[in-house]
């Protein structure tokens, strides 16, 4: 059950492109899984910025002289996340989370394949590790533009079998997208699950990747959200249940992982006319 | 309207926390505290109640629910605006039947007292709504939700038209139960909301519930095109609240006895004490909630210290007392009898 902090930044360095941001978080850091989430509100309480920015949990230490803590990755995009990023030590963040339905893991030893794309690598951190614990081969895949926005590459090397780097412009590994090595990877290590975490692009590739070799995928999606909790519903994608119907799902608290081969990904930020309840006509 | 009862020297300072007669009744609501969800913003509290006790606050105002299943607008459906934000869900929801089944009995099971919030396309789906409320259990009022700007064509806003707007609150007064309140959600998008509040209450409406969110739009710099993908959306938070504190004053001047719910950008106490003082006899609280999900206690908690601190011994107390007269103002002549 997620809840609301008061955090202290204890740290905040710069990696690469990124900032990463340490908290005090507890009550938060002992619950969180490899996927959830936490929302920090941002400007303070007099902020005229009222929405919460969305964070996938890098990193999480329970014990310790704080008492729990967590990392979060910041790209800084516009004025909320600049406003996160100008934080310095002993400042206090409004915190709420964890957040979400983490990433599934599997019961057996198998052969999983991270992906993650620019600071989409962040969760992958937590994830390796626990896959790791439980036995399972990890081989990971990060991708991004260029070098600088890359995330983590040398702590994930640490953590994963064999460490794949793609960059478009071939600053750092293959000169390329993580698409153009993924299939030969899954192939080479018999992949039974494959994560991702990273732009809706990217996602929709290596989930359409992995079900047409019959892999199973766990896409954890970065969607706009106001409020992280499930009440406002902005943040909704058009996702297939069970029962084969398509329905406008919550990326907050239904997500942010789904399963990639439920996941209509074309049709993101439209209403497929076969939608639960798509305007009949004209539309509303 | 009962005048406020001012105690002779403050109360409070260092003093452990003093409580007072938070009570609110709406007309028949009783409600232990006049801090209600803003439909919307709450769905059907269930996520709430993980924050705070959904149970100590009035009631929960749930988000407004349409005969059928509906998908809502396509996304992008939310900007952050200056103190606010702009929406363009589309009414997203489960329809009544999923409704009932799950969501108000969630809320009954709980305990938690609920405003149903319903919308319809046509006056014949209110009355279908109001008829299916009629045999529920725990439903404590009907709040007519004729004004959301994201349905339909902007001009086909029930609430923008007296007569249309009437229609409706006739049409849910005739299919509920005679015993079950009827609030109508107003549009602040007219030119003269008294005049429409009137036409409601004429209608049948027990009172109102003021306001809505503003139409608004955002144009994005990037792409040089309207932000939202429904194009318009409405405009919450502190950025409409002089509005909605505008629109409870000019309604409460107009009709002194009519229980009024006032909501637009309430963040603290103190902003839910102007909306009490302009003579809301209870609030809600909307966007807030997206900004900090325990904060309708909160704003109980501070509203509580507020009227504390101004020497009020209940909430009753504070309703419309910005509508009081003057202070009486002395002539130096006036003060001569008293002068040795």
């Amino acid at each position: 059950m997620p809840v609301q902090v008061k955090g202290e930044v204890l740290d905040i360095r710069r990696v690469g492109s990124y900032q990463v941001l340490s908290l005090t978080a507890p009550g938060i850091s002992d619950i969180a899984r490899p996927g959830h989430f936490v929302t920090l509100g941002i400007g303070g309480e007099e902020s005229s910025m009222l929405l919460r920015r969305a964070f996938a949990i890098h990193q999480v230490q329970s014990r310790g002289v704080y008492g729990g803590t967590l990392d979060v990755v910041i790209g800084v995009h516009g004025k909320g996340t600049r406003w996160l990023s100008e934080r310095r030590r002993h400042d206090v963040i409004d915190i709420v989370g964890p957040l979400g339905r983490p990433f599934i893991l599997p019961r057996e030893r198998v052969a999983c394949v991270l992906v993650g794309g620019g600071y989409g690598s962040a969760p992958m951190f937590m994830l390796a590790e626990q896959l790791r614990e439980r036995g399972c081969r990890v081989d990971v895949v990060v991708g991004a533009a260029t070098e600088e926005r890359l995330f983590g590459v040398l702590e994930l090397k640490r953590l994963a079998s064999t460490l794949t780097i793609t960059t478009d412009d071939g600053s750092l590994g293959e000169r390329g997208r993580v698409t153009d090595v993924l299939p030969e990877l899954m192939d080479r290590v018999d992949a039974a699950l494959v994560y991702a975490c990273g732009p809706m692009g990217m996602l929709q590739a290596v989930a359409d990747m992995a079900t047409a070799r019959r892999i199973y995928s766990q896409c954890a999606v970065e969607e706009a959200m106001a409020c992280g909790i499930g009440v406002c519903m902005t943040c909704v994608i058009p996702v297939v249940g069970e029962d084969g119907v398509t329905r406008m799902l919550r990326s907050c608290v239904e997500g942010p992982v789904f399963r990639g081969d439920r996941v209509r990904w074309s049709d993101v930020g439209t209403i497929p006319p076969d939608t639960l309840g798509a305007p009949v006509e004209g539309g509303h | 309207m009962t005048r406020a009862v001012i105690s002779s020297g403050p109360i409070g300072g260092n003093e452990p926390v003093v409580h007072i007669d938070m009570s609110t009744d709406l007309d028949g609501i009783l409600m232990p505290s006049p801090v209600l969800t803003a439909s919307g913003c709450a769905a059907a509290g269930r996520e709430l109640d993980q924050f705070f006790d959904i149970t100590r606050i009035g009631a929960v105002v749930t988000k407004s629910v349409m005969l059928q299943p509906r998908s809502g607008r396509a996304t992008p459906r939310m900007a952050e605006t200056p103190s606010g934000m702009l929406n363009s869900i589309g009414l997203q929801g489960p329809g009544i039947d999923v409704f009932l089944e799950k969501d108000l009995a969630w809320l009954t099971d709980r305990g938690a007292r609920t405003i149903v919030s319903i919308a319809g396309g046509t006056v014949d789906e209110y009355a279908k709504l109001a008829a299916r409320l009629r045999v529920s259990e725990g439903v404590a009022g009907i709040e007519v939700n004729i004004s959301c700007p994201n349905v339909e064509n902007r001009g086909q806003v029930f609430a923008c038209d007296p007569d249309m707007a009437a229609s409706v609150i006739q049409a849910v007064k005739r299919h509920s139960d005679p015993r079950t309140p009827i609030f109508a959600k107003l549009s602040p998008d007219v030119t003269d909301i008294v005049a429409v509040a009137g036409s409601v209450v004429r209608a049948g409406a027990t009172g109102v519930s003021v306001i809505n969110t503003m139409l608004g739009m955002v144009i994005n710099p990037d792409t040089m095109r309207p932000h939202l993908a429904g194009i318009t959306g409405g405009l919450s938070g502190p950025a409409i609240r002089p509005v909605a504190v505008r629109c409870v004053w000019q309604i409460r001047q107009a009709f002194p006895d009519l229980p009024i719910i006032g909501m637009g950008g309430i963040r603290t106490g103190l902003d839910a004490l102007e909306f009490i003082l302009a003579g809301a006899n209870a609030v809600s609280v909307g966007t807030v909630v997206f900004h900090d999900p325990s904060s309708p206690m909160r704003i109980h908690e501070e509203l509580e210290q507020a009227l504390v601190d101004r020497g009020f011994r209940s909430l009753a107390g504070a309703v419309s007392y910005a509508h009081r007269p003057p202070d009486p103002v002395f002539e130096e002549d006036d003060l001569d009898f008293i002068s040795e």
